[in-house]
């Protein structure tokens, strides 16, 4: 909503974040890292964090939820909430913040946030600032300072709705830090339910798929073995599969590979794809273009393989190989054996 | 079937410049294409009406220079085409540009069926979309992967999620986000890309649309951009490993023994 003067601007209060819910009751882990933020913020404006949470079955989330930060938690149960429709929960959420008015609403980037919540702010008329990788309080007015690449990520944009609320954002899983969960946490739980209204005009959902292991868990990886143009072709990601079974890690890709079809979109690392945190990130033949940077530059340790040791990811790697990755990756799959070392197991 | 296709110019490159007053993009003098996820949109729309008849309009908002991506998408089997153009609408963020396709959309009227892309490249928001369908009241599907089928009242699609799929069944009117996945766009033939050339192309200004003049353009739009900075430098040394493979691999695995990356295993 459009703020006419400083008094209205003071009937929003509190920092709300959206639970990600898988099939109406399988929370994300990105809900945590969403909490985590929230909390920060939350200090800063010396307010409260609300979870908000629809689904059709929340006993489990709402304790997580708790547990990660939330001082309260809106659950709205209803069996109608066991699979994902925009335009239910929209309306849901609409008369909610309407009601309730917060300051400031989070939400994941995954593909149910980056379609629902648009819908929201337009609904509400708020500013919605999508795939932020950071978010501040602007110690002079309150106002929440959005941070997000623009521009294919060649600039960081920072982005403020002072005159608008609530303040809306996105950001993408694995770019916040979740907070070690405290089971002793309780939080309040306010219950509200569907309204009649709220259905009147929704789409039908006729089925829901939910694979229970997907066989590309990127954003799980610890190591990743990723690919890029230098890889010349399908062929040059079997060597990379090869590779990455040895080390017990994921293949990821760049999006020179991906928009060449020599691998499934679902392995692209990047703005447009996966955003990594794996402890060791190994780029073969990948440039480095920035869009690709941005969604594995927080990866621990990064290492490059390129004939090259002049482009930007040979500059950014924590270890630079020079060398022509056709040769060198058997080698070292060779000298992996001869030691008899292989990746540290994570667990 | 009356269906609008949004599609939007986009610089060519990432190399266009950042206005450093208003903190916008410089669209002028960089090369422009359309946006290469409005191709597939474009193509389902013209492929939807090869099915079942109708009429496609291609919709864009941005200066005169936009009738471009709009000859394209003629030229790829678009019926007519309409360029929102005017000084009034720029600096529009998502809510307000999606606010002034929604009232060019309510003008044309009578529209079945709009099809965007599933982003755009250069802001990578996703937002449009989903905007226009909120403020026509339309229900939306976002991620579309296949269009199941197409019947009077309803349109069936299968949309993407994180953990797998959805198909959803859509009554009209309805608002569709499509990925790569959907089709493979047409090469226009050279005679309809010559057609298309030839074609007018209305520009429309707020008042043929009805568009509130507190709804559109910079002013009016929640969002502002405040600062803008190069990204982030990860702060590291390099460690470099040259030489022949078998020395690099050696070099290399005696490297991550040293930093604690690697474990012995047992061999079996």
């Amino acid at each position: 909503m459009k703020l006419v003067n400083a008094e209205e601007r003071r009937n929003y209060s509190n920092v709300w974040v959206l639970a990600e819910l898988v099939g109406g009751k399988e929370l994300q882990p990105v809900s945590c890292e969403l909490l985590g933020a929230a909390s920060g913020l939350a200090r800063d404006r010396n307010c409260e964090v609300w979870a908000v949470a629809l689904g059709c079955d929340l006993s489990a989330a709402i304790d997580t939820l708790a547990a990660c930060g939330a001082d309260k938690v809106i659950a709205v149960e209803d069996a109608r909430l066991n699979a994902f429709n925009d335009e239910l929960e929209c309306n849901v959420l609409e008369r909610l913040v309407r009601k309730y008015r917060p300051e400031i609403f989070l939400g994941a980037a995954t593909n149910r946030g980056r379609a629902l919540i648009p819908r929201l702010a337009s609904r509400l008329y708020a500013g919605l600032t999508a795939d932020c990788t950071g978010l501040s309080i602007d110690p002079e007015n309150g106002d929440l300072l959005q941070t997000r690449p623009a521009f294919g990520g060649n600039i960081m944009a920072t982005i403020r709705s002072g005159g608008f609320r609530p303040q809306m954002a996105t950001v993408r899983p694995k770019v916040m830090k979740a907070p070690d969960p405290d089971e002793h946490r309780k939080a309040e739980v306010i219950r509200e339910s569907v309204d009649d209204g709220d259905t009147a005009h929704i789409k039908q959902i006729i089925e829901t798929v939910i694979r229970q292991e997907t066989s590309v868990n990127l954003s799980d990886a610890r190591i990743i073995v990723s690919g890029g143009r230098a890889m010349k072709g399908p062929e040059g990601f079997r060597l990379l599969e090869a590779f990455a079974n040895r080390l017990g890690g994921a293949v990821g890709a760049s999006r020179a590979a991906v928009d060449n079809g020599w691998i499934a979109y679902p392995h692209q690392v990047g703005q447009t794809g996966r955003t990594v945190q794996a402890d060791i990130y190994i780029a073969c033949g990948i440039s480095g273009q920035i869009q690709h940077l941005i969604g594995m530059q927080s990866c621990k340790t990064i290492i490059a393989i390129d004939t090259d040791d002049t482009t930007p990811m040979m500059q950014l790697a924590d270890i630079a190989i020079k060398g022509d990755l056709f040769e060198v990756i058997p080698e070292i799959m060779k000298q992996l054996d001869t030691e008899h070392v292989s990746c540290i197991n994570p667990l | 079937m009356k269906i609008v296709v949004c599609i939007k110019q986009v610089p060519a490159t990432n190399d266009a410049s950042i206005d450093p007053q208003t903190k916008r993009i410089v669209r002028e003098g960089t090369k422009a294409i359309m946006n290469p996820f409005d191709l597939y949109a474009v193509e389902e729309a013209v492929s939807i009406r090869e099915r079942v008849g109708g009429e496609v309009i291609a919709l864009s908002m941005g200066p005169e220079s936009a009738k471009n991506v709009l000859v394209e998408a003629l030229s790829m089997g678009a019926d007519r085409a309409v360029l929102l153009c005017d000084r009034a609408f720029g600096g529009s963020d998502t809510w307000a540009t999606s606010y002034a396709l929604a009232r060019a959309i309510d003008s044309i009227g009578g529209v079945d069926l709009v099809i965007c892309g599933k982003q755009a490249v250069d802001g990578d928001t996703a937002q449009v979309g989903a905007g226009i369908a909120a403020k026509l009241d339309m229900l939306q599907a976002a991620n579309v992967m296949k269009v199941e089928s197409i019947g009077a009242d309803a349109i069936t699609v299968k949309r993407m999620n994180e953990r797998g799929w959805d198909v959803v069944r859509l009554r009209y009117p309805a608002l569709l986000t499509v990925l790569k996945d959907i089709n493979f766009p047409r090469i226009p033939r050279l005679r309809d890309a010559r057609a298309a050339r030839k074609a007018d192309i209305p520009l429309w200004k707020p008042a043929d649309i009805g568009a509130d003049l507190d709804r559109i353009g910079l002013k009016s739009s929640p969002t502002q951009v405040v600062k803008t900075a190069p990204p982030p430098a990860r702060d590291n040394v390099t460690y470099r490993i040259e030489g022949s493979p078998g020395e690099v691999a050696h070099a290399f695995v005696r490297e991550l023994l040293d930093r604690g990356l690697l474990q012995e295993v047992r061999s079996e």
